[in-house]
């Protein structure tokens, strides 16, 4: 059976490891000492796709990711380990959206990429943590969804079946395509680069790439059609503006503010035996601890 | 005002703790806005639920039986939830974040075309004047959550769209049964006309519920580490450390995402919050999507070789250096003088 599979990604900043110069003195995130990543969760819905292309014959992995015109970086990521072709979805009228407005965007692509079958994504995307966009594309789509999967169990021309890893326990479901599944952190991790790809898709390119680029370069790409990166705005897919962006979206942030701990008077102490010891007395004396 | 809704999640038969807490804040946020507070719980075998349900408060109770509505399943729970917030419009509707309410809510939300805001720290009522069109809204519900890996906290709000949606992680509210007399309103839901009219091709095989084998929510003393503490190995010591305290150990996300603890042990606004009496938080840097969970216990010991790092700022004692030093010294001083 031909089999085609989109893998839906998104390039975020890594929050993981903030260190001292992540804050701007006026408390605001400085986004350009975070390193822009491969959202983790997102990489492992990516190898539940591959293993899938490895197993069974004719299948065709497709990455989708919506972003800034540097998030291309990720469709070449995907490439170098077994994609088939990536999709950048940029537009400055997507900017500003909360998960309902994406999942629209995202839905609406996904559409132009009939006849697909299965729809895979990490669970959530570090830089926001709401797990909400997987289940709002699957209801715009009228799928039903498997979250939280930590396997894709087996797969055939009539089902799937998937175990999921529940904060209590886990649970195997049998269903029928198509559909979207959401990948928890507990699954496989994602191969890494393969050196033939790396090769072959270094110099894979969207069109605004190709802007900076000399005529010989764009001579170059036009006789390996496959290092052309798809880029879609608003005008290449079927969308409802008011939908999109801030107007499409519902939540608004009404403030930010950074953290200020209200410093507590803090006993200051270094690791000196005589430092500890008292530590410790004042502890066992107050009945904390013993 | 419309009323103020709670999605009840039933496991196993019992009602979550996480949804007795909403419960509990709901009725809070129903004084404040004197209106009703009403819940939803959808399962099979549910005779009796109701007692408890309106001892938190609850005044209409909105239940759904049905064999195929046990155990959780996404298309059934979510069109029985989508029916009736489209029938009784809802002005705010609270889920928790578990892994069914953050499968459902999102779903809900979409079908209803309604804001939602995950893992919420705080929620309270106020106004809020659009500065673009002067338009003023009064009593919207701020939906306060830490946000980018915890370094800023963002209040959310969705004024223009009902229901005001939103998820809370279990613990990060308190649970207060509010009258044990108190009498609520019962609402059987026609379950079998909604299900006959969708199909769930999702069938559940198998399923494994493990009795949590790891729970630090309720711990009086934490001994817990961040990424600072370096190393699966180097956790070791703060096993050893919480076993003589008779403590339990936690974790930041940046410790579990390296893999050094189990994710149970995460405290946070991603993880459980927890109220100790003690604190011992070693190596932990203080991301707000880490204090956010423990900056409620009664007292707070910092190690960190960064005698600058935020969490300094909350401690009760801060002590500088390595923790390779220092726990064992702590320990040496218990064995000594405690027996």
């Amino acid at each position: 059976m031909s089999l085609r599979i989109i893998v839906l990604a998104k390039q975020v900043p890594d929050t993981r490891n903030v260190g001292k110069d992540a804050m701007k003195s006026d408390g605001t995130v400085n986004r350009g000492a975070l390193p822009a990543i491969f959202n983790p969760e997102d990489l492992q819905a990516l190898e539940q796709a591959l293993k899938i292309k490895d197993d069974m014959d004719d299948v065709e992995v497709i990455l989708l990711t919506m972003g800034p015109p540097r998030a291309a970086e990720i469709i070449r990521e995907a490439l170098y380990r077994g994609a088939d072709k990536g999709y950048l979805l940029t537009d400055r009228k997507f900017a500003g959206s909360d998960t309902l407005a994406t999942s629209y965007t995202l839905a609406m692509a996904i559409k132009k990429l009939e006849p697909y079958h299965l729809i895979i994504a990490g669970r959530q995307a570090i830089d926001g943590d709401t797990a909400q966009v997987g289940p709002q594309i699957a209801d715009k789509l009228g799928f039903p969804q498997v979250t939280y999967s930590e396997n894709i169990e087996s797969i055939s021309n009539e089902h799937i079946e998937i175990l999921r890893r529940l904060e209590s326990g886990v649970e195997l479901v049998k269903t029928t395509m198509p559909l979207l599944v959401t990948v928890h952190g507990s699954a496989a991790q994602c191969r890494p680069r393969n050196a033939k790809l790396l090769m072959k898709y270094k110099h894979a390119v969207t069109v605004s790439e190709l802007q900076d680029q000399t005529e010989d370069y764009t001579e170059f790409i036009d006789t390996k059609p496959y290092l052309r990166i798809d880029e879609w705005g608003v005008n290449e897919i079927d969308v409802d503006e008011d939908m999109l962006g801030l107007s499409g979206s519902p939540t608004k942030v009404k403030k930010i503010e950074s953290v200020v701990f209200s410093a507590k008077e803090s006993v200051q102490l270094t690791d000196n035996d005589k430092d500890i010891d008292y530590l410790m007395k004042e502890l066992i004396d107050s009945h904390v601890i013993g | 005002m419309n009323n103020i809704f709670v999605y009840c999640e039933i496991e196993e038969g019992e009602i979550a703790d996480v949804s007795l807490e909403l419960l509990t804040k709901g009725r809070k946020l129903a004084n404040e806005m004197k209106c009703k507070l009403e819940a939803i719980a959808i399962g099979d075998n549910l005779a009796g639920i109701e007692k408890e349900i309106f001892s938190y408060g609850v005044d209409v109770l909105h239940l759904a039986e049905h064999p195929d509505l046990s155990p959780y399943s996404t298309i059934p729970h979510s069109t029985v939830v989508t029916n009736v917030f489209k029938e009784e419009k809802p002005d705010v509707a609270l889920f928790g974040a578990t892994s069914a309410g953050r499968d459902l809510a999102p779903r809900v939300a979409s079908s209803l075309k309604c804001g939602l805001t995950a893992d919420c720290t705080g929620l309270e009522f106020g106004d809020h004047t659009d500065n673009k069109t002067g338009k003023t809204y009064k009593n919207i519900l701020y939906q306060i959550r830490p946000a980018f890996g915890g370094n800023i906290i963002a209040t959310i709000i969705n004024p223009e769209t009902k229901p005001q949606m939103a998820t809370v992680r279990e613990g990060v509210m308190n649970r207060e049964i509010f009258n044990n007399k108190h009498k609520g309103e019962l609402k059987n839901i026609d379950a079998n006309s909604i299900l006959e009219k969708i199909d769930n091709p999702v069938q559940i095989i198998e399923r494994h519920i493990e009795e949590r084998k790891i729970n630090i929510k309720n711990s009086h003393i934490i001994v817990s580490g961040g990424y600072g503490v370096g190393s699966k190995e180097n956790f070791n010591l703060l096993f050893e450390l919480a076993e003589i305290l008779g403590a339990d150990v936690g974790a930041s996300r940046a410790a579990v995402d390296a893999g050094f603890v189990e994710h149970l042990r995460q405290v946070g606004q991603t993880g459980v919050t927890v109220r100790p009496k003690l604190y011992i938080a070693c190596g932990i840097s203080g991301a707000v999507q880490h204090t956010a969970g423990m900056k409620e216990a009664a007292k707070i010991i910092s190690i960190n070789s960064d005698a600058n790092a935020p969490i300094n700022q909350l401690a009760d004692y801060s002590i500088h250096g390595n923790i390779e030093d220092i726990i064992p010294k702590m320990i040496k001083y218990y064995k000594k003088n405690i027996k």
